[in-house]
């Protein structure tokens, strides 16, 4: 189609007013409450949306520009990758694991963050604001098309991975980053900024990116690292999107100081808790380690966390209380974590194994207060008796965090030898929490969570077997059921990796490419 | 607090004790013996005996760490929402006033984990 060019170019400046500025206007025969419903029942106060400024003056049309580049340089090297059976290049078939967690675990999370930003976009009245929701929305839906396309490629080989968003609707840890982001996408449009925008992207993103990215490259996945530096050059602009709204907030009006701190202290300790499966990733899961979960979490958190925050102290944020704790926790979240994936082994998308004497080293280096006194003696439990063919498969279901749904794993603030629990009635009804900050958040709005979907709950209500099941007959087998359910075929998709087909499958394909066979 | 929303904001519990044909839950927790990763929850009848309980599920859910054979039931110390708690093994959950979702913990005196770890 021919189009008339203008002879003269606009600025950057007048052309980002033309294209977003110049796209609103004042609504003359609908009231802009009708039309805004979203923007006032929270309590934040809004004087002047032309006091946003998006920093990187982004339209349409230049994103179009920039994406397309660099999809083209994605797509060919994860061809590359692909063609070259790049998945035999990774360190070790244990790394593989670590794809099938992001894969049903996080690629979904970038699909609701897309319906998320959309969402925000429409509700907020300025137009500044409103077109960078709509840039990062469209970001989101990328990451997840991309993220499945460069993952397919591993689907093809290994187990777990063939049916990943009904298992995040279903498996039962998935629930813990599935509740994480529908708490975020049910809460008004500021909560959701501050609790995505601000405390996801700009506090804890790189705790989850950084690892992850640096992790597949340091263990030879030229696939996953190649989406993840695509993602990470939009993260950027995320970044930098939450940082300037949730300041935008802060500076038109001091009522809005206490709801934005709530917020803050809420979805940082939200947003940690998802983090764990991250911690044993970092620790246990990539064959070849970057850093251990303490370093990231003095580094990422600590360390530039504590930057941003003094930053925000000049509009009276304080850094959230929850802090304290998380330094408390830093020797013990990751391997807590994966004792909880080791019991449970029978129920998950992905294999656990005990680390190899050379890991425990590492381990012990890593965390010398912790790790030889309260982990090293189970995990040589474990491993004895699994030599004896007496491997520990925990068939019992636990008890769940009613807010952040993970199982009531973690210990006492300074004691990690006792179950750390936490119980308020209300109703009528008993609710239980794994922590002082989880019971908070309940405490604060007990109505949006009462209605929690934890697994275990539903499992026992009836509610996770396949249509059409009988619980009722004799010799039922409910883990079956369930597994069922999950879409998870029992004795290939689960249990240990020694076992696996997976490890069988990897080293007989890296055979062939090495032996005359 | 209350939750803030633009309208009337009333939705059910998704986990009130009607919704378990006729088991209330019971969460029990053995302290010292982090083997099991985190307490568990077992749906029960309310008539269901208290030694029943010990002997059935909780032998099935515990039994696999070496301690659980040796422990003297006698002194075994009981919590329930974290205060001491005097079960009677011959009577129903409902009446050792164990009601849906309470939570319970033992504590077995000188069984405390893996080399004394508390694993």
């Amino acid at each position: 189609m021919d189009m008339q060019v203008a002879k003269k170019k606009l600025g950057l400046k007048e052309r980002y007013a033309v294209m977003t500025r110049g796209l609103d206007w004042t609504p003359s025969y609908q009231k802009m409450e009708d039309i805004y419903p979203y923007i006032a029942y929270e309590g934040i106060k809004i004087h002047d949306w032309d006091k946003w400024e998006d920093p990187f003056r982004l339209t349409m049309d230049a994103y179009w520009k920039y994406q397309a580049e660099k999809e083209r340089k994605l797509y060919a090297i994860i061809d590359a990758f692909n063609q070259n059976n790049g998945h035999l290049d990774v360190t070790d078939a244990r790394y593989i694991n670590t794809v099938k967690l992001f894969i049903s675990g996080i690629s979904p999370l970038e699909y609701v963050a897309h319906r998320g930003f959309a969402h925000a976009g429409r509700a907020f009245p300025g137009p500044g604001p409103r077109v960078a929701c709509l840039m990062q929305s469209l970001d989101e839906i990328r990451h997840a098309q991309t993220q499945v396309h460069a993952i397919s490629n591993y689907n093809k080989y290994y187990n777990g991975m063939h049916d990943f968003h009904h298992m995040h609707d279903r498996v039962w840890f998935l629930s813990v980053p599935k509740s994480f982001f529908d708490d975020a996408i049910t809460s008004g449009p500021f909560e959701f900024m501050v609790s995505i925008g601000f405390s996801f992207e700009y506090v804890l993103t790189n705790l989850l990116f950084v690892p992850f990215v640096s992790g597949a490259a340091y263990n030879g996945d030229m696939g996953t690292m190649t989406f993840g530096f695509s993602a990470q050059s939009d993260e950027a602009r995320h970044m930098t999107l939450g940082l300037e709204v949730i300041k935008f907030i802060l500076e038109q009006d001091p009522a809005n100081v206490p709801i934005v701190q709530r917020w803050i202290d809420k979805w940082t300790w939200r947003g940690y808790r998802v983090l764990t499966l991250v911690a044993m990733m970092m620790d246990y899961m990539l064959p070849k380690r970057t850093m251990s979960w303490k370093e990231a979490w003095e580094v990422y958190f600590e360390e530039n966390g504590g930057a941003l925050f003094k930053d925000l102290a000049r509009y009276g944020i304080k850094m959230p209380k929850c802090a304290e704790q998380i330094a408390l926790e830093k020797d013990h979240l990751s391997h807590q974590a994966w004792r909880t994936f080791y019991n449970y082994a029978a129920a998950a998308n992905f294999h656990t194994w005990m680390p190899d004497e050379d890991e425990m080293a590492w381990l012990s280096a890593k965390y010398p207060e912790s790790f030889d006194k309260h982990y090293r003696p189970r995990y040589e439990f474990w491993r004895e008796q699994a030599v004896k063919g007496n491997r520990f498969y925990n068939k019992t279901l636990p008890m769940l965090c009613q807010t952040c749904q993970i199982p009531m794993l973690f210990t006492e603030p300074g004691d990690p030898t006792k179950i750390c629990y936490r119980e308020v009635d209300y109703k009528g009804d008993k609710y239980h929490f794994c922590s002082d900050h989880c019971k908070a958040i309940f405490e604060h709005e007990p109505e949006k969570y009462v209605q929690a979907w934890l697994p275990v709950h539903q499992i026992y209500q009836g509610n996770c077997f396949p249509e059409g099941t009988d619980p009722t007959v004799e010799g039922f087998d409910a883990l079956g059921a369930v597994l069922k359910y999950y879409n998870l075929e029992h004795g290939r998709d689960n249990l240990d990796f020694d076992i696996s087909e997976d490890k069988k499958n990897f080293a007989e394909w890296r055979g062939q490419a090495t032996k005359n066979i | 607090m209350a939750v803030v929303a633009i309208s009337k904001y009333d939705f059910a519990p998704a986990d009130t004790r009607d919704k378990f044909h006729g088991a209330q839950l019971l969460y029990i927790g053995w302290e010292d013996h982090l083997l099991f990763c985190a307490p568990f929850c077992f749906p029960f009848p309310p008539t269901m005996r208290f030694g029943d309980v010990v002997a059935g599920p909780m032998k099935a859910a515990f039994g696999y760490h070496p301690d659980f054979a040796r422990i003297d039931w006698a002194k075994v110390e009981w919590l329930k929402s974290g205060k001491p708690f005097a079960p009677d093994f011959d009577k129903s959950l409902a009446d050792n006033g164990l009601g849906h979702k309470d939570v319970i913990r033992f504590r077995t005196p000188g069984l405390t984990g893996i080399k004394g770890s508390c694993s």
